[in-house]
């Protein structure tokens, strides 16, 4: 989230798309309720489903799977050609004046430097004009024809109301009424809010589905702003906090990346991601890559690291191609994965294609699972009759499975949606021999390291010499991780301005990764949470809930990343000469000396606005982006391309183009593309998600969501329902190409069937949830019908848009 | 816990007067249903169970979203969903109801009750059951124009929502309010819930629902549980949600003049009704007491 | 009498029979002591912890058996919601609201176990037996297929054929400390639930 949960009651509008808040957060939910109740703010929900937020909704739409960026890029060619937009933000703040090079073009559904059989983009023409000063071109009066403004005018020129009706099934006269409610937010003092989570993130083209709801925002002027913003629902408790901390195939800690392979340099490496400003006087806080990643290696490494081995940079594995979860089950099924660790997930359920998994984790020497749960992965090899029909005489692989403990029994800090970072204490022992994920680990990388002392084998090196400082060496305390990430002095460290000062003494925490050094002076295994354990203690543990202000910012509850901050780029809610465009919800402004206010100020602390800094520092440009530059694989404006399983035989804003049907940069790989399915075997489209009731596949496992949700079934609309001839309550059988479930029929009103290009379009609503572990009644794994390919930039799978075939049971 | 028993001002099946000296001067309680603030996740029913210490059977799913299917006595309240087209509006509306006893102003089930003390009356409006006195009768069902107790299997006595008399007993609020993700059930004095429920309904009012409006049925004479509404012209509208709730007729002829012609009767039945109630057990009384008593009824008819 | 049925009347006179055989049973007429509930948290220990569901991370409030004294051993019995908290000031969803059962779940695991190449059941093992196969499994892996330079001699120094996930429900402490490990192994496929 940009903003913040409590934050969301200071809307005027909320736009949930892409998500059903009330379903899987209600108790964020309520600030959506309460800024109704206190705010007389109106909540428009657009979903294939008339959901539980809908049913409390001022206004609903509906909308076919997939299509979410043709109603956004109505919208936005609605809000250019009625000049609904916030003048003053966007020429001040955003890149809409900056001029594109000649080169850039897009042509029937396909940006320039396409190559086809690499299904990939050269994207070097996609980037700004430089001028002789080496900073980007611009025209503040938006005429040029190769500024960006016409550019984005131009793109969604073809995104008429009448497109959006064809290709998304909602209303012409139902979408106009509620682009012009949203346009009403282009104002300084109406805010529009975003609320989203996998409805828009799980499709081959999510990243720019979201990219194109922040470009609405952006055009409006919501960004930044108190009851404003692009806020992502994330799913699980600390989904944010393990990506913060870089617990990807490409990540290394706050958001520094991984090495590629090409990168022997290390200068190189870092050069590449310490921008340099492209306008004058811009912050570009990325500038101090070196003192984050030197800080973050002798976190890891210690003494090892030294300025001569460039702070251990062989340590660290460089990439060849992303590892994602697709990727590495790709390469299993292959036979290329001999080990495999499940921490507390559960792939076989969460993965796509469920057979593929089964056949994947069966190539497996050694699987090792840690889990509080009887997990469906742990017993892949089992067979549960028809919920998952294997033969364990056929898999060989060795299965160990370590039971831990739940958040009840440890102590910690979670990092959630509004990045706040809040510890827990532990309430209770676990069952049995349940041991912590912190004891797992440390027991078995002390066993490991061990090993390596004692026998040697190959590059010891990094495992021998990690930075290993705790009082139990095979079990860590959670207190002395959260000082590591966080970060502490190894030297005394002078003030800059006075060298007789000491600012730190060597062993003192830091109060922030503003304190950080590239020379090995400082160790933070995390910047963006330097300061979380401060010089005054553990931040995260704070219990203050006061609100002076009364808009919901408690910046003394907790802590948040990053440097305490609540609503990011706050500095935008302010005009270019630091007056609050909204004087009623104020989070920062200049008062003549500095900038003060109930936020962190998202901006240098002392800059006088005058010099021209622009409020989104992490740019090298100072300003928010329209255009993407090379950013995103697809391209640099968000283009609608099909679901990879559409009911449509060619898209209809690119018909004559087949290779702009689906995302032209999407990977897939050969054997997930002839598993896809097409309209005429499966003519209904399919979409999956949560229940209330239930979490992912835990809470199959507690009485309690049993009872209130005991049975899997899916929903399907009362015409489809006439269609094939059953009433609600009935079984029946749903099909995919990878394979088929059967459920209880839920038969409803809430589910329409769409006109498509003129055909008739039923959608199918398929809940996860059940499977064949649990108290709950056993049922079938809703991803054994789910196709394998992910989202272009992030490689979330396809689980919102695939077609199936509804039958009689 | 003592005091709460000094705080009873009615108990079934009882003709002596309760203690009334003291009385509920800062007001009665209340629990407010906001239906339009529902977004029927089913938390109030969790939070119910949990507290309670109940759990109802894990069932199937009928085509619906209701789970479990009716009130049970592991079951104390319950999310009604509605698919209703608004001829109106030609909105679709999904009615979620959280249903539950009401906790009625003249409880029917308390009138019901023939088992001294199987029900009681607080002053601050909970009508709560005590099972240690309950005979398993369903008189209590009959009463309710609701259709809330409900007999449990395992012990045959009838349980049905206390609003956690338990908790607000030590001045909390029940559980299902506590935990309503929404602020969809709220709870304080009647007072202050009927103020609630009077600036919601202009809200609502302000968006679109002409007839919104608090339900609080007289017929019952008020209730401790009320509804925000946003058709309040047809409450049928909310699952079933009764029009003008009335004790019934039966209910209301134990105090007129079928008393004494009862009294009447179980004078000759005592012993009968002893004998039975020692040999054959609560569950069993309802139809061999019936029978003796049609014996005796057929002589002065 | 006009509008009552028969059947209704005899209901009637039912109950009282029912009230007066338990009267003579020594049921007495005048009030007992009726009471509420027993408040089942009156002394049980408070602790406070975040919901491990989503990322809402509603405050939340277990109540424990025993005060901590050495010889008690804590047993969670009830959570609800933490009013402090500034984003559910003490409401809980259906999920948060039934986490004593997460906790207590028949499901949870008690012991290390190990299920041997081509069999249907799982076996019981000691942490010491798991942890150290599982230790000597990777390193035979990692030892014979670890990739320290590319054809083309480039060092790159990664671990391809054992991958990880790593979950999203544990702290940050634990996800930091795992990304410590497996990133010193060289691991590269290792992702968690942030991709589904």
């Amino acid at each position: 989230m940009t903003n913040h949960w409590v934050d969301i009651k200071n809307a005027d509008l909320v736009l949930i798309m892409g998500g059903n808040a009330a379903e899987a957060h209600p108790c964020g939910f309520k600030w959506v309720t309460e800024a109704k109740a206190h705010n007389k703010a109106k909540l428009i929900v657009v979903d294939p489903r008339f959901t539980r937020s809908a049913s409390v909704a001022d206004h609903y739409l509906p909308i076919r799977t997939g299509t979410d960026i043709v109603f956004l890029g109505g919208l936005i060619r609605y809000l250019l050609e009625n000049d609904k937009i916030q003048r003053e933000y966007v020429v001040n703040y955003t890149d809409l004046s900056f001029i594109v090079k000649d080169a850039f073009a897009f042509e029937g559904g396909l940006y320039s430097g396409y190559d086809a059989d690499k299904r990939r983009y050269d994207k070097s023409s996609w980037d700004y004009e430089l001028g002789a000063d080496g900073y980007v071109r611009t025209d503040p009066t938006l005429t040029d024809p190769r500024c960006v403004y016409n550019l984005l005018k131009q793109h969604y020129a073809r995104y008429t109301p009448e497109m959006v009706e064809r290709v998304c099934g909602t209303p012409k006269d139902k979408t106009l009424p509620i682009w012009d409610l949203i346009a009403s937010t282009a104002t300084p003092t109406r805010a529009m809010t975003i609320m989203y989570a996998l409805g828009w993130t799980q499709h081959s083209i999510g990243s720019q589905m979201i990219r194109t709801g922040a470009m609405v925002q952006l055009l409006l002027g919501n960004i930044g702003i108190a009851g404003g913003g692009m806020n992502a629902l994330r799913g699980h408790s600390n989904i944010q906090g393990l990506t913060d901390l870089g617990l990807m195939s490409n990540l290394l800690t706050g958001y520094m990346t991984l090495p590629n392979e090409a990168e022997q340099d290390y200068d190189a490496y870092i050069a590449a991601r310490a921008l340099k400003p492209l306008r004058p006087n811009q912050l570009s806080y990325w500038q101090n890559y070196r003192k984050f990643f030197v800080s973050f290696m002798k976190a890891w490494w210690g003494d090892a690291a030294t300025a001569d081995n460039h702070w251990g940079y062989d340590y660290l594995p460089k990439l060849d191609k992303p590892y994602d979860m697709l990727q590495t089950f790709e390469l299993m099924r292959q036979g290329k994965v001999n080990g495999y660790i499940c921490q507390g997930f559960n792939p076989l359920a969460a993965a796509p294609n469920k057979a593929k998994m089964d056949a994947s984790l069966a190539q497996l020497k050694y699987l090792v699972i840690m889990d509080p749960l009887a997990t469906e992965t742990s017993e892949f090899w089992r067979n549960a009759g028809e919920h998952n029909d294997v033969d364990p005489s056929k898999i060989q692989t060795e299965v160990f499975r370590l039971p831990t403990t739940c958040f009840a029994e440890e102590d910690g800090s979670l990092t959630n949606s509004s990045r706040w970072l809040q510890w827990h204490w532990k309430g209770a022992n676990p069952p049995g021999e349940a041991r912590s994920d912190l004891e797992i680990m440390g027991a078995l990388f002390v066993r490991l390291r061990a090993l390596y002392a004692k026998e040697g084998g190959t590059f010891p090196d990094p495992i021998t010499k990690l930075s290993w400082p705790y009082a139990q060496p095979e079990s860590p305390s959670a207190e002395e991780l959260a000082k590591e990430y966080s970060g502490y002095a190894l030297k005394d460290l002078a003030d800059p301005k006075d060298p007789a000062k000491i600012t730190r003494k060597a062993g003192e925490q830091l109060a922030g990764f503003a304190e950080l050094r590239d020379d090995g002076s400082t160790a933070s295994g995390c910047w963006i949470f330097c300061g979380a354990w401060g010089p005054t203690g553990n931040l995260m543990a704070r219990r203050d809930n006061a609100d002076p202000t009364g808009i919901g910012q408690t910046i003394n509850w907790a802590w948040a990343w990053p440097a305490n901050r609540r609503v990011l780029y706050n500095r935008a809610s302010c005009d270019p000469a630091g007056a609050p465009f909204d004087p009623a919800r104020v989070l920062v402004r200049w008062n003549g000396s500095a900038w003060i206010g109930a936020d962190v100020p998202d901006y240098k602390a002392d800059e006088n606005p005058d010099l021209g800094m622009g409020p989104f520092i992490m740019n090298p440009e100072g300003v928010a982006r329209f255009f993407a530059r090379g950013a995103m694989a697809e391209g640099p404006f968000p283009e609608h391309y099909e679901p990879f399983e559409t009911p449509l035989a060619s898209n209809p804003l690119n018909p004559d183009q087949p290779l702009a049907l689906n995302n032209p940069a999407a990977r897939v790989f050969a054997d997930d593309r002839a598993a896809f399915g097409k309209a005429d075997a499966f003519p209904h489209v399919a979409t999956t998600y949560r229940l209330t009731e239930h979490f992912h596949y835990w809470t199959k496992h507690c009485r309690l969501n049993a009872i209130i949700q005991p049975e899997q079934f899916v929903e399907i609309g009362e015409a489809l329902a006439n269609e094939i001839g059953i009433a609600t309550g009935a079984r029946v059988k749903v099909s995919s190409n990878r394979g088929h479930i059967t459920a209880v029929a839920m038969v409803t009103k809430r589910i329409k069937p769409l006109t498509i290009e003129g055909k008739t379009v039923h959608t199918v609503g398929i809940p996860i949830h059940w499977g064949f572990t649990g108290v709950a009644k056993a049922g079938f794994l809703a991803n054994t019908l789910t196709p394998v390919v992910g989202d272009g930039n992030s490689q979330t799978p396809e689980f919102k848009s695939f077609l199936v075939k509804v039958e009689k049971a | 816990m003592t005091l709460q028993s000094l705080d009873i001002v009615r108990r079934s099946a009882t003709t002596t007067p309760s203690p009334r000296a003291r009385g509920a001067h800062t007001g009665e309680v209340a629990k407010l249903i906001d239906v339009s603030k529902c977004i029927g996740c089913k938390a109030c029913q969790v939070a119910c169970m949990e507290w309670n210490d109940l759990r109802d059977e894990i069932g199937t799913c009928s085509g619906h979203y209701d789970n479990p299917a009716d009130l049970s006595a592991q079951s104390w309240t319950l999310m009604r969903f509605t698919e209703y087209e608004n001829p109106d509006s030609g909105h679709l509306e999904w009615l979620i109801r959280k249903d539950g006893c009401m906790h009625c102003a003249h409880p029917g089930c308390l009138e019901a009750c023939p088992s001294p003390g199987a029900i009681v009356k607080y002053a601050n409006g909970i009508v709560d059951f005590h099972e240690e006195h309950c005979i398993g009768c369903g008189y209590c069902i009959t009463g309710c124009p609701f259709n809330i107790p409900r007999i449990s299997r395992k012990d045959g006595k009838a349980y049905k929502c206390t609003l956690c008399s338990d908790r607000v007993a030590v001045g909390l609020e029940p559980a299902c309010v506590k935990t309503c993700p929404t602020g969809a059930i709220v709870f304080g004095s009647k007072d202050d819930m009927k103020q609630h429920a009077a600036e919601r309904i202009e809200d609502l009012k302000s968006r679109g629902f002409a007839n919104a409006g608090l339900y609080d049925p007289a017929g019952v004479g008020g209730t401790h549980v009320m509804y925000v509404l946003h058709h309040a012209d047809q409450p049928q509208l909310y699952a079933n949600l009764p029009a003008q709730p009335k004790i019934g007729a039966m209910v209301g002829l134990w105090k007129g003049a079928a008393k004494p012609v009862a009294l009447l009767a179980m004078a000759a039945t005592i012993l009968a009704g002893f004998l039975h109630y020692i040999g054959i057990g609560p569950n069993e009384t309802d139809e061999r007491d019936e029978e003796a008593a049609r014996r005796e009824l057929e002589k002065p008819s | 009498m006009a509008d009552l049925t028969r059947r209704q009347f005899l209901k009637v006179t039912g109950a009282t029979l029912v009230g007066s055989s338990l009267a003579l049973m020594g049921f007495s007429p005048t009030p007992a002591l009726a009471e509420v509930r027993q408040f089942k948290l009156a002394r049980a220990t408070e602790t406070r912890n975040t919901c491990p569901y989503c990322s809402v991370a509603c405050g939340v409030l277990m109540y424990s058996l025993g005060d901590g004294a050495k010889n008690a051993q804590p047993s969670i019995f009830h959570i609800e919601g933490d009013p402090d908290h500034p984003v559910n000031r003490g409401t809980l969803c259906p999920k948060g609201a039934a986490l004593v059962d997460f906790i207590h779940s028949p499901n949870r695991l008690q012991h290390p176990e190990y299920r041997a190449p081509g069999s249907d059941t799982w076996q019981r093992i000691s942490w010491d037996d798991a942890l150290e196969r599982i230790a000597k499994l990777m390193k035979a892996d990692r030892d014979a297929n670890f990739v320290e330079k590319t054809a083309d001699g480039r060092t790159v120094n990664r671990w391809l054929t054992t991958g990880m996930l790593a979950a999203s429900a544990s702290s940050n402490e634990v996800g930091y400390l795992t990304h410590k490990v497996a990133r010193s192994l060289g691991l590269l496929a290792f992702d968690n639930q942030a991709r589904v």
